[in-house]
């Protein structure tokens, strides 16, 4: 809505205990800042600040007497909107860290903000690869996945079966323009071409006349560089053009576990992308999905919920070693210190910013192979930690020498 | 790169070809159904009742819903809801209406626009709060799935069943409004409800009646919606602004204004989605502003 609706919920998840002398006021403040009523609401939204206190519970901060409050805002995806909050938060609230903050143009606002305070910010929601690129900062850490590894994942899997001409559809604001530009670059690279692409504005209803255009321009693909309700109804009209039926095929670059619900198997199947966590990967992911899912209406976890309780529980580790909660020196802690948690297993943040961990190549299922509800993906292929990012030096980040 | 067509020399205006300008302007058309069926619920509620409904968006978005839940629960496809959705959302009209617009006829119409206002902002969080807001999957009815290839273009049956069935229930409600006897007490009654209650008509329960088909009208544009768009409990608030716009270009009350201005904006806003895409959220506003600053009381308004 447009009425300006910042809802402030705050949770002390550590009772009283005597914090360590150097955290400021003794209590360490997470701030979860995101999409809580539009279009990205269900795959970042209310999700992320459960993940984020399923992270202060399973780090022991009440065992160990650290004082953990998390505080929610929604930024409607309006930089503005969100740039007001993370200066509130910062300068009046004593907010140590931001976590998550979907939506590419409000993150790297944020990230600016962060910068000139001296505090900490995590992104999960965010793409824009410009986070780790020339956007880097000491202060920023891109943890869950960027406009890169989307591009390299999925672009590089679909060109190489054949998919050589590509029209994209592309959301009208960074974070598309990122997408299209590193997915541009992957099909380039491989020796296919660009055919045409059209922007479409955020929250866009109607696709059909953007979906005509990309039937007239007959490329093979039609790369989808938007996220969230954009997509699902860009994938649902596309089927109804029969975009799919006329020899084109769909390339949804960011889709999310909430969109394949929100579409239904039916709709949804046979779309192949890039992710970097499922909840169905192992014993660990099974669990932390279940226990998600019971504290979040049912909704299983989307990468970007798994990003930020990763992102929380190291955030706190590094806290804690250094006794401290000066943002420069924690990320730079961070940064310092290999990470490892039941999500993403064992990984590490580079001199940019960027956490690195594996990808994974899916595939959505048929409804004859899904076994149980959320049961949506098979996983194709996983790419190695090492190349699923893109290579340090490429990003033109002035911190890495 | 903007525009995705090739340019060829004969056959084409301004770089698009004109086979692919027939297809957007058809598709134009279609939005201007939406546009057109919407604006109308509010023009007649407008000029019948003199209430700004803000509420209606969301009631909008209850008409998709509750044809999804007939779906789920009641087994009662898209048929059924087109009959039975209308009917249900126009009741919870009728109750609004009853308990809480009729309370502030007398009053300044702001009083009107913040209590419907208000009612949107809670109906629309219940409903997110409920069922989140990816949004619900709604199958196209079996008779109208597929299209046919008209040459120019692709145009699944059901984009041109939403274009006749939107025209028809348009061009009826005009006919009913003004050329029936009917519509002819409903006039009257606005301009002088003393007078016309003097011969014998319960001008309450027909100003009653009258909210309770402006909202069903939004309940039937919800369930045309359902198979196209996905099911969400945003889906009406942000196609409501534009269509606010629609009903103030057409002029405020005016009903054939409004059915006019529906169609001719999803024909304009077609176009710009062809030639300039980054603009086709706007192009409404700044054509709305040209109209306001040349006539203040819209294309089809007269001034009172």
């Amino acid at each position: 809505m447009k009425l300006k609706q910042t809802v402030i919920a705050a949770a002390i998840a550590a009772l009283a205990g005597t914090a360590s002398a150097q955290v400021s006021d003794g209590v360490i403040k997470i701030g979860v800042l995101n999409d809580g009523s539009s279009l990205y609401a269900d795959l970042t939204g209310q999700g992320s600040v459960v993940a984020a206190r399923m992270a202060i519970e399973d780090f022991g901060a009440a065992k160990k007497g650290m004082k953990v409050e998390v505080l929610y805002a929604d930024h409607q995806n309006k930089a503005d909107v969100g740039s007001a909050v993370a200066r509130q938060w910062y300068d009046v609230d004593k907010v140590d860290a931001i976590f998550d903050v979907p939506n590419s143009g409000v993150a790297l606002a944020v990230s600016q903000i962060t910068r000139d305070k001296g505090k900490a910010f995590v992104v999960s929601g965010a793409a824009t690869s410009d986070l780790t690129g020339k956007a880097c900062s000491p202060n920023t850490i891109h943890w869950t996945y960027d406009t890169w590894m989307l591009a390299n994942g999925t672009g590089n899997a679909i060109v190489k079966t054949g998919g050589d001409s590509w029209f994209f559809l592309t959301a009208d604001y960074a974070f598309g323009h990122a997408l299209e530009r590193d997915t541009e670059a992957v099909v380039l690279k491989s020796g296919g071409k660009v055919l045409g692409k059209v922007r479409h504005p955020l929250n866009t209803q109607d696709f059909s006349s953007f979906l005509l255009q990309a039937q007239a321009s007959k490329a093979k693909i039609v790369g989808l560089a938007n996220a969230g309700g954009d997509t699902t109804n860009a994938i649902k009209q596309a089927s109804e053009f029969g975009i799919v039926k006329g020899g084109q095929s769909l390339a949804g670059l960011l889709v999310f576990l909430t969109d394949v619900h929100g579409l239904g198997l039916e709709k949804a199947q046979g779309l192949i992308f890039t992710e970097t966590f499922y909840w169905d990967q192992n014993a660990q992911t099974r669990a932390f999905g279940k226990r998600f899912a019971t504290a979040n209406r049912g909704i299983h976890p989307t990468m970007i919920h798994a990003g930020v309780y990763a992102g929380v529980l190291h955030y706190l580790k590094a806290v804690e070693a250094l006794k401290s909660d000066d943002g420069t020196k924690v990320i730079a802690k961070m940064k310092d210190t290999p990470t490892d948690d039941p999500l993403f297993g064992k990984g590490r943040i580079r001199a940019d910013g960027r956490k690195v961990h594996p990808a994974l190549l899916v595939e959505v299922k048929k409804p004859s192979e899904s076994k149980a509800p959320w049961d949506y993906y098979k996983i194709r292929a996983t790419i190695p930690a090492e190349q699923a990012f893109r290579p340090e030096k490429d990003g033109g980040c002035s911190l890495v020498k | 790169m903007r525009a995705p067509f090739r340019t060829t020399a004969m056959d084409s205006i301004f770089g698009v070809p004109v086979q692919a300008l027939f297809g957007q302007l058809l598709i134009g058309l279609i939005n201007g159904s939406f546009y057109a069926l919407l604006s109308l619920g509010l023009a007649v509620i407008f000029g019948l009742l003199n209430i700004i409904n803000f509420t209606h968006g969301a009631q909008y978005m209850m008409g998709a819903f509750v044809a999804y839940l007939l779906v789920n629960k009641a087994g009662l496809g898209y048929w059924w809801a087109l009959v039975i959705v209308p009917v249900v959302v126009g009741a919870t009209g009728v109750i609004i209406e009853r308990l809480m617009l009729s309370k502030l006829y007398k009053l300044d119409h702001l009083y009107g626009l913040l209590l419907t206002f208000g009612l949107a902002l809670i109906i629309q969080g219940l409903f997110r709060n409920e069922y989140g807001t990816s949004g619900l999957p709604y199958a196209m009815p079996a008779e109208l799935a597929g299209g046919r290839n008209l040459g120019f273009m692709f145009l699944p049956n059901y984009r041109a069943w939403v274009i006749v069935a939107s025209l028809g229930v348009c061009i009826g409600t005009w006919f009913v409004i003004e050329k029936t006897k009917l519509g002819s007490y409903l006039r009257a009654a606005t301009e002088n409800p003393a007078l016309v209650q003097a011969f014998g008509i319960n001008v309450p329960r027909m100003i009653t009646l009258t909210y309770g088909f402006g909202v069903a009208l939004a309940a039937f544009a919800g369930v045309m919606a359902a198979p196209i768009y996905q099911v969400s409990p945003q889906m009406g608030a942000d196609l409501i602004i534009v269509v606010f716009a629609v009903v103030v270009i057409g002029g405020m009350g005016s009903i054939m204004g409004s059915i006019v201005t529906g169609f001719a904006l999803g024909l304009i806003e077609g176009l710009t989605k062809v030639f300039y895409p980054e603009a086709s959220n706007t192009v409404i506003f700044i054509i709305m502003a040209i109209v306001l600053m040349i006539k203040p009381a819209g294309l089809f308004g007269s001034q009172k």
